[in-house]
């Protein structure tokens, strides 16, 4: 008998005299109108949640946008950053570092920063989700480079994490992000980084 | 009560050990109190919190209901998405599949995301045992494996550790093991960070393989889920080529949208937190990556065939009833003796292992029953139930029944008891401040009582019960002292001669 069979015959064993049990999903989509906590405007609420994690957020409308990524970037003293394929033009710098070919980990590593879109966004909970589409690149760019600019469209963030779930492919390799990289293992003091981008700026697309 | 600790191996008196102690006991106040007020504020700003909860119930003791034919769809989604899967009966089949794998690579070393599975079957320990090295990549997996010991919390693994020993680690231990600590390094919880981030940063772009767990697998899709905090998962889970996650057979969630519901219920159970920083999940062969998925038993089977026991597989280690339990906010998670400590310890430990051992058959005494542990809980385990029910399963402690004879039999006969007490008085000096095994808890934060330079029964025999009455009469009233022989308690015993000293007062 191989474990595979042992296994499957224990749990057979084991459930076999336990009734059905059936389950109700809830899923906590959308809290019924006039509940507490229902988001208002999911912009707004998606923008605070993200600055509550300690991210900075700008929130401008698509003839600012270019602007407002350039003053970012050059806040931050990033000249080139790492961009995907597939990233909008006009939120493209006139100088960056393409992904073609692949670049390696030692060059994230050396890399000033990277700027990249969404798939989808979180208001309730102020979080992006990353599925390696256009303009999102390999897992790896908004790794290890210390520094991540992402651009959310408004028309990307949903209410809840179960709207979430809808849009979303698990075929696809998704990293969900909710401000930057912490650790409280020190005496419970929050240190913002460890060992992802130490510094995320969201900049939201009315 | 000298009697009663007499029957017990001596511990020594170990000062650094108290010092330690106390370090731990405050530690561990802060850690459960700050947490414990951040779950209940993100609890409550979550509507429908209740309907989330019994959603998470419901799921997940469906899933169990049908464990058979979920697996075998992970199984099957996995494989078609490129990945390969593995079943391992118990934990030394589990170490044997992953140290096959990591030598199959070619590689002697491998990087490692925390995971309470791979701590369950001693993983690190077995791969060291066929030559290949293990680095834990979490901050506190890294404080204590390179401090050597062991961790205390679910969460917060090196709770018990304060940042001047952890500044200490790094100094001494670290450059041993790969990039040593910057020069200067200061106790701030940044430069420690930084630390880290530097010490562990090379070893991640150069890892081929890493070992991870997973917090749920989706049959549906067949689908991983990591959440965690600091990056290093996603370090794990991206760079290297090959990626082994040792996943427990009771992590599965039959659908995609069924992960809703968890990844709502978990980080605000877990770190009071809307969202943990980072959600990886993956399907199968990532971005060109080989994945092998090993599904562990280990006794979740068992667990699984006990009628009231069973609801322990529904856990997520959100680690919420440690931080609201009284007993493990004072006797901190070693105390439990196993990789899962705390209320949710004290029920699947035994279950897992079986009850043969004195430390396990203990560990369902290990609580109060006050409940609070049930009220936290996100997929509504009923601990208390729980516990009274292995009670009922377990032999005494040992520890127990051991103190109960040595009490009885001294107890029984006054001359015995008077004997008993004028030994234990020429011992006193080497009563232990500490119990052994598992009751080491109750007097880590507890002070035995001081035993008195001469004993009641002497004084009231020496002095006639401070009255002045003739030794003979006040030997005879000694004798009637009710001793009841159920009750060796030590507080029993203390308030049985405060009473009779006010009685002999009179
Ligand atoms: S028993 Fe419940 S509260 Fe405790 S760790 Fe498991 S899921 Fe969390």
């Amino acid at each position: 008998m191989t474990s595979r069979e042992l296994i499957l015959a224990r749990i057979r064993a084991a459930v076999a005299s336990a009734p059905e049990a059936e389950a109700v999903r809830a899923h906590g989509v959308s809290p019924p109108a006039g509940e507490p906590g229902e988001p208002g405007d999911p912009v707004e609420l998606f923008a605070g949640r993200v600055a509550d994690y300690r991210a900075t957020v700008h929130v401008t409308d698509g003839d600012g946008a270019a602007g407002v990524i350039a003053a970012a970037l050059a806040r931050r003293g990033v000249s080139r950053p790492v961009v995907p394929d597939g990233l909008p033009g006009e939120w493209t710098p006139a100088e960056f570092v393409a992904d073609d070919p692949p670049l390696g980990a030692g060059e994230l590593d050396r890399a000033e920063g990277v700027l990249t879109g969404c798939a989808v966004a979180i208001a309730r909970t102020g979080t992006i989700v990353l599925d390696t589409g256009p303009g999102q690149g390999r897992r790896m760019l908004t790794l290890v480079p210390d520094y991540h600019l992402c651009v959310v469209r408004a028309g990307q963030i949903v209410a809840e994490v179960a709207e979430a779930l809808e849009r979303l492919d698990p075929a696809l390799p998704l990293t969900w992000i909710s401000g930057p990289s912490a650790t409280s293992d020190i005496e419970l003091n929050r240190v913002e980084g460890v060992h992802g981008p130490r510094t995320l700026e969201v900049v939201v697309v009315r | 009560m000298t009697a009663t600790f007499l029957g017990m191996p001596a511990f020594p008196a170990n000062a650094a050990r108290a010092v330690h102690d106390a370090q731990l006991r405050a530690n561990l106040r802060k850690a459960t109190r700050t947490i414990r007020d951040r779950r209940a504020a993100a609890v409550a700003e979550l509507p429908g919190w209740e309907r989330l909860r019994a959603a998470g119930r419901q799921i997940k003791d469906h899933t169990l209901r049908n464990l058979d034919r979920y697996l075998l769809r992970m199984e099957e989604a996995v494989v078609r998405a490129g990945g390969h899967v593995h079943w391992a009966a118990d934990a030394a089949e589990a170490n044997r599949i992953v140290a096959g794998l990591v030598e199959a690579t070619g590689e002697n070393s491998a990087v490692k995301v925390k995971s309470m599975a791979t701590q369950e079957i001693g993983l690190n320990e077995a791969l060291a045992a066929r030559g290949i090295t293990v680095h834990e990549t979490d901050l506190a997996e890294l404080i204590v494996q390179l401090g050597g010991d062991l961790p205390s919390h679910i969460l917060v693994p090196a709770i018990h550790r304060n940042r001047s020993e952890i500044r200490e680690i790094f100094r001494t231990r670290m450059g041993a093991r790969g990039r040593p600590a910057p020069e200067g390094l200061t106790d701030e919880p940044a430069a420690l960070a930084e630390a880290a981030r530097l010490h562990l940063r090379e070893r991640f772009l150069a890892a081929k393989v890493a070992i991870s767990g997973a917090n749920f697998m989706i049959a549906e899709t067949g689908t991983l889920v990591v959440l965690e905090s600091e990056g290093n998962g996603r370090m794990c889970l991206t760079l290297p080529r090959t990626l082994i996650s040792v996943v427990g057979i009771e992590k599965l969630l039959p659908t995609w949208r069924d992960l809703a519901v968890f990844l709502q219920l978990l980080p605000r159970s877990s770190t009071g937190e809307r969202m943990n920083p980072y959600t990886s999940t993956w399907t199968g062969a990532a971005e060109g990556q080989e994945f092998h998925l090993v599904l562990l038993d280990n006794g979740r089977t068992a667990v699984l065939a006990d009628e009231v026991g069973r609801q322990a597989l529904r856990c997520i280690r959100c680690s919420a009833c440690l931080n609201v339990c009284p007993v493990y906010e004072r006797a901190g998670g070693h105390a439990y003796g196993s990789v899962y400590p705390g209320p949710i310890g004290a029920i699947l430990t035994p279950q897992l292992h079986g009850m043969a051992s004195e430390l396990e058959a203990s560990l369902p005494y290990a609580s109060t029953l006050c409940g609070a542990c049930f009220d936290v809980c996100p997929v509504a385990i009923d601990i208390p139930e729980v516990l009274v029910h292995l009670r009922g399963m377990a032999p005494h402690p040992r520890a127990e029944r051991l103190a109960m004879r040595a009490a009885g039999w001294v107890l029984d006969r006054p001359e015995r008891l008077g004997r008993a007490e004028r030994l234990g008085l020429r011992l006193r000096r080497f009563v232990p401040r500490r119990l052994p095994g598992p009751l080491s808890a109750w007097t880590d934060t507890r002070d035995l009582p001081e035993l008195p330079a001469e004993s009641f029964r002497d004084w009231w025999e020496r002095t006639g019960g401070g009255s002045g009455r003739p030794p003979e009469r006040a030997r005879r009233v000694g004798r009637r002292l009710p001793v009841r022989r159920s009750r060796a308690h030590a507080g029993d015993r203390e308030r049985q001669e405060r009473g009779e000293r006010g009685g002999g007062g009179r």
